[in-house]
């Protein structure tokens, strides 16, 4: 038997893309603004959706789609405030994908929600990847970090529409070059729009939730 | 960790086309990956053997070709491949800011068939 060369040229995220184009579709039929929100871990992303649920109460309903390795710990917190909120363990796998984004989405009211934060897993590759049906891409990154990650992670932070710089108020006790790391990002993102806050004092994050409100209209 | 779920969705994408081509047997996989990806070569090759065990496709080969990231400078116009680990600036203009052009491709290019 003779050997021949089949070309494919499928994409390999097609099945993916099109459980994501599925959730939008559903998300926009209940006129829910999903915001697909990543980080590394521990750079603030619970604390950030928390802030933001406090700040929109009587504004927006807020919904939450919490992604973790293991455990509930973030959705416990998020629940105590009343929020919906579906927690999605991935037992191992570093980012959500659009499949698991469903299932969530159908135990959650969407039609009480206006606002829904993805919550991703703690990782600043995989998860840009992987479309989940969102209309936002933020990026939570923080002052501790370092002002190198945009160089080290070009991939996530070029492909964000807003980036949020948390726990400015460690600014004076560490190294963090505000502007070597806002050249970084310029270099890869000149449309991401910057807030700079801090989740522990509330500093900065007028403008974040304005800007979300701004989205969700 | 996330080579395991694109490697399933390769040996589909391999599987399907090899059956409806009456293939006996895949022998060989091409596949296309952007260096943006951050997909591993060896992680997908080890995942693959492991999945496509008593299938057409057992014992395939994947052959990867690594296509570099490419930016087009938002101020000349240039097209050029980004320094790594250091600021992504224009070497005709020094300027910041461009659009990707490539390096975010993952595809299964073709596949050898017997």
């Amino acid at each position: 038997m003779s050997i021949e060369i089949l070309p494919v040229l499928e994409d390999i995220l097609s099945a993916n893309d099109l459980v994501a184009l599925e959730n939008r579709q559903m998300l926009d039929e209940q006129h829910v603004l999903a915001v697909n929100v990543m980080a590394s871990p521990g750079a603030g992303k619970t604390s950030l959706i928390l802030r933001s649920i406090e700040a929109l109460r009587g504004c927006l309903q807020v919904g939450v789609i919490e992604g973790d390795v293991a455990g509930r710990v973030d959705a416990d917190k998020v629940a105590e405030t009343g929020t919906p909120v579906v927690q999605i363990n991935t037992g191992g796998g570093c980012h959500l994908d659009a499949p698991q984004v469903r299932s969530a989405l159908q135990r959650l009211p969407l039609g009480e929600i206006d606002l829904l934060f993805i919550e991703n897993v703690g990782n600043l590759i995989c998860p840009t990847g992987f479309a989940l049906g969102e209309h936002v891409n933020m990026m939570i990154a923080h002052v501790a970090e370092g002002d190198d990650k945009p160089i080290k992670y070009p991939g996530m932070f070029a492909a964000v529409d807003a980036l949020v710089l948390n726990k400015t108020d460690l600014m004076p006790y560490l190294d963090f070059d505000l502007e070597a790391f806002r050249t970084a990002v310029r270099a890869l993102n000149q449309d991401v729009c910057f807030f700079q806050v801090s989740c522990k004092t509330g500093k900065g994050l007028e403008a974040w939730v304005e800007w979300l409100i701004r989205q969700s209209r | 960790m996330h080579e395991l779920s694109v490697t399933q969705s390769v040996l589909d994408i391999v599987l399907r086309h090899a059956k409806q081509s009456n293939a006996r047997r895949v022998l060989g996989i091409n596949l296309v990956i952007g260096e943006l990806t951050g997909f591993v070569d060896d992680s997908i090759q080890f995942y693959f053997d492991f999945m496509s065990k008593d299938t057409a496709a057992q014992g395939a080969k994947l052959y990867f070709e690594r296509i570099p990231v490419q930016v087009r400078c938002h101020a000349c116009g240039a097209e050029y491949v980004p320094p790594n680990s250091r600021l992504w600036a224009c070497p005709e203009c020094e300027a910041l800011g461009s659009e990707i052009i490539s390096g975010r491709e993952f595809s299964v290019a073709s596949i050898e068939i017997e």
